[in-house]
């Protein structure tokens, strides 16, 4: 069953008949403590039903992506620490190696680049859960939905490719002033930030381009569903990181 | 994933398709066992090789002629990481869970199968390129397994600074993420594959600890990936994270920025203490079902064992700075970290004392595994109450580099984790054979190892408080201040020589078990879950420790047993 007729069985047992029956019973955990809903039992464990893969496959990236997060938040921590780092000289003054770096006014620009992919991503993203289109997708009746996300996909894949250029524009602007990654510790952390940031987003548009030939390869309504969906959350958290990170490089000299 | 299903049924398949290249996680737990068992040969032998070396310094040994003092580092270096990361971590956290985590609760199989197998093949490289450091020119990494910069991050620092350090550095990436991608794996098993009844109230308490062990592999392996890559940039782009202004090494001034060593100590241990939780929480996790399962009784505080379990991994994120006392961080923040140390002394003396409750008066089957659960639990014990000493700053700053350190991790983390380990394999390993371990050499292997492990480790608690380093390679030589130690030395290599030979009657019973054991029937242990059921249970109703009902003719209630009529 494709994904999205049914978001959850209760809804399914609550649907009226039609056929003057009796009202449905709703079976929906209330919380409270009255015993109505405490039969262990009756719980589900884990997602059953048409979402199962789904939701499983984007709890698996999203438990990835959170991994990821400490990846970048330990990068952050290093950026504060290192920032505070210092030495007194013989005559006890405090030196401080730290330069503040003026950003490459580009990296704007390539910011808001960046979160118009996440918006074309999450437009391509919700062709592939718009309910007509599944449901003829799934009825074997054409792909319309794939139809419509993949012109979407493709702008997300320019843009990011774009914001990479936009970044390697900024790299070079960097070294034209003889900024090089190990010339001073801010530089240090500006490259290494933006680069690790660009290799995320380099596998990123890789995953695209999979999820791209995926749509039309796979065979499974689901399956699709699941490449575009994982790779838009994955796209969408390096957005929000990038925003981070750039507030940080901006903002935290 | 519908080839991988099919594939862990179909046993028509040829030995390379049904052993090697599978996504099926029974024999991916047999591949990390045997993993592991190459890496604790190679550690052993590592630990001896110091442990000679350290009494008879001027004697040349054998496979490895005279040791150099750059030799006994990188020994200590590699003895450190093999154990650590490629016997109690890929045991606990990777090869049980395979063995038993989808069975436990229910499931046909693993979240990601090829996630898994993947995961198994990039901790397999991992393995490869760090012992592969032994044959590069200058040789493996001298600087320990903590690699405290500036010496790991200057090549210049030693003969295995060079390449071997670089070898040792992509083999620990390598593992992080091997560690991540099985953790992610494990984490939306027990998430979303739980069989129907299986809440998580019913959940055994070792499924309870792969939980919180995979959240913290998730967490701490990714700092320090992060710390791996800074460390690289220092080595080969010149940028200045760790190494001081004005350092100066082997005759030459290398720092040229204001680098932070303390920067990576605070992300290493950052990693390294949720570590130290990630191999012993499977132990906890296992301790609890065992001495339920051989006392016939059920855990008291199902709930406060589990929260404690859960409580234990949060602490365990806050406390890294106890590694770091002596660094020169801040006083102020050793007192913090003084407190969460102390802290977690709390809900681990809830688990201990749970297990005591337990163990009182119960009618207490003393097989091997049982003998090796209560093994654990001693060395927790005496290995713990040394704990609370060494999280108070003022004294760690006397012990710290002395030999009390390395008995106190030896004994809480190292012997007892090995226990468990042991107490696992002894217990599960009619599920990987079909038979039973044999228990007259398992009852000598496990009253050998007790003896020889506490004359290994424990007499180190002395040498510790009379003040004996402990990177030293040698006691005696121009400063003999020492000297008086040497007796207590030879007694602890011999004591060592003793729990590395019984070993060998652990590997004697695992090959002939494994051919011509006792074959182990359905139920063995008479345990209650799901492990061994003998089909997959469709919807379970019961808890996982329901013992000790005595007025029926069986004294235990299976998880996978169907709910009487009446009920």
């Amino acid at each position: 069953m494709p994904a999205t007729f049914t978001r959850h069985q209760v809804e399914t047992e609550r649907k009226d008949t039609g056929i003057g029956g009796k009202p449905p019973v709703d079976r929906r955990p209330t919380g409270g403590g009255g015993g109505g809903d405490d039969d262990w039992e009756n719980r589900p464990s884990g997602r059953r039903g048409p979402r199962e893969l789904l939701s499983r496959y984007r709890l698996g990236i999203l438990f990835a992506l959170a991994g990821d997060l400490m990846f970048f938040i330990a990068l952050v921590s290093a950026f504060f620490v290192r920032q505070s780092a210092g030495h007194f000289d013989a005559r006890e003054n405090y030196i401080s190696d730290w330069h503040p770096l003026s950003i490459p006014p580009i990296l704007w620009i390539n910011t808001a680049i960046l979160l118009l992919s996440g918006l074309t991503m999450e437009i391509a993203r919700r062709q592939l859960f718009h309910e007509i289109d599944v449901m003829e997708e799934w009825l074997g009746l054409g792909r319309p939905a794939v139809k419509r996300a993949a012109p979407w996909m493709i702008a997300t894949c320019v843009l990011g490719v774009l914001f990479l250029a936009g970044q390697w524009i900024a790299w070079q602007q960097l070294a034209a002033q003889g900024l090089f990654f190990s010339t001073n510790p801010n530089s240090h952390f500006f490259y290494l930030i933006t680069g690790a940031h660009g290799i995320h987003l380099i596998l990123g548009i890789f995953a695209l381009l999979f999820a791209l030939g995926a749509m039309f390869l796979l065979r499974r309504m689901e399956m699709r569903q699941i490449a575009v969906d994982c790779t838009a959350w994955y796209w969408h958290t390096m957005g929000i990181f990038w925003l981070f990170l750039f507030v940080l490089l901006v903002f935290f000299q | 994933m519908k080839q991988a299903r099919t594939a862990a049924s179909d046993t028509e398949r040829g030995f390379l398709r049904r052993w090697i290249f599978t996504a099926d996680h029974h024999a991916i737990a047999v591949q990390y066992f045997l993993l592991a068992l190459a890496a604790v040969a190679v550690g052993t032998l590592l630990s001896l090789l110091m442990r000679v070396h350290r009494v008879w310094p001027d004697t040349p040994l054998p496979f490895f002629g005279l040791v150099k003092p750059e030799d006994y580092l990188a020994l200590v270096t590699m003895h450190g990481t093999l154990m650590i990361f490629f016997v109690l971590t890929v045991v606990p956290q990777s090869a049980f869970p395979n063995l038993v985590l989808t069975r436990q609760i229910g499931a046909s199989q693993m979240a990601f199968p090829r996630l898994n197998a993947a995961a198994f093949w990039i901790t397999a490289a991992s393995l490869l390129v760090l012992l592969s450091a032994f044959f590069v020119p200058g040789g493996a990494p001298i600087s320990g397994w903590a690699n405290y910069p500036p010496l790991s991050a200057v090549p210049a620092a030693g003969p295995g600074q060079a390449t071997g350090m670089d070898l040792w550095l992509v083999s620990i990436g390598l593992f992080c993420i091997a560690a991540i991608l099985a953790a992610v794996n494990f984490l939306v098993t027990i998430l979303t594959e739980r069989c129907a009844g299986m809440t998580w109230s019913r959940l055994p308490l070792t499924v309870w600890s792969w939980l919180v062990t995979s959240i913290l592999t998730l967490l701490a392996f990714s700092v320090l990936i992060a710390a791996v890559v800074l460390l690289l940039c220092d080595r080969h782009f010149g940028t200045s994270f760790f190494v001081p202004m004005g350092d100066f090494v082997n005759g030459r001034v290398v720092g040229h920025g204001d680098g932070s060593p303390l920067l990576w100590l605070h992300l290493f241990w950052f990693f390294g203490h949720p570590e130290v939780y990630i191999s012993i929480l499977p132990g906890m996790g296992l301790a609890s079902s065992l001495i339920a399962n051989f006392t016939r009784r059920p855990v008291p505080g199902y709930r406060l064992m589990a929260s404690a379990l859960v409580l234990i991994g949060l602490l365990g994120l806050m406390v890294w700075g106890h590694h770091m006392f002596v660094s020169g961080m801040n006083p102020y923040a050793g007192a913090a970290f003084a407190l969460t140390t102390m802290a977690i002394a709390v809900p681990s003396s809830a688990e201990v004392l749970t297990w005591l409750a337990m163990l009182f008066r119960g009618r207490m089957q003393r097989t091997t595994s049982m003998l090796f659960m209560l093994g654990f639990l001693s060395f927790f014990i005496a290995g713990g109450l040394s704990g609370p000493i060494l999280a108070q700053p003022d004294l760690d700053g006397y012990l710290h580099n002395t030999f009390f350190v390395v008995a106190h991790f030896h004994l809480v983390m190292a012997m007892a984790g090995v226990f468990s380990i042991f107490a696992g394999i002894y217990y599960w390993f009619p599920l990987m054979t079909g038979r039973l371990m044999n228990e007259t050499l398992g009852k000598a292997h496990f009253w050998i190892s007790l003896i020889a492990a506490y004359g290994t480790f424990f007499p180190m608690h002395f040498a510790g408080l009379a003040g004996e380093p402990r990177h030293y390679e040698r006691l005696t030589g121009p400063a003999h201040s020492f000297a008086a130690l040497l007796p207590l030395e030879r007694g602890i290599t011999c004591a060592a020589l003793l729990l590395a030979a019984a070993q060998l009657i652990f590997l004697w019973n695992l090959l002939q078990s494994a051919r011509r054991g006792r074959p182990a029937g359905a139920n063995p242990w008479k345990a209650t879950t799901l492990e061994w059921a003998p089909a997959r249970a469709a919807r379970i109703t019961h808890g996982p420790y329901e013992y000790g009902f005595r007025s029926s003719e069986s004294d235990f209630i299976s998880q996978w047993e169907a709910e009487a009529e009446w009920e």
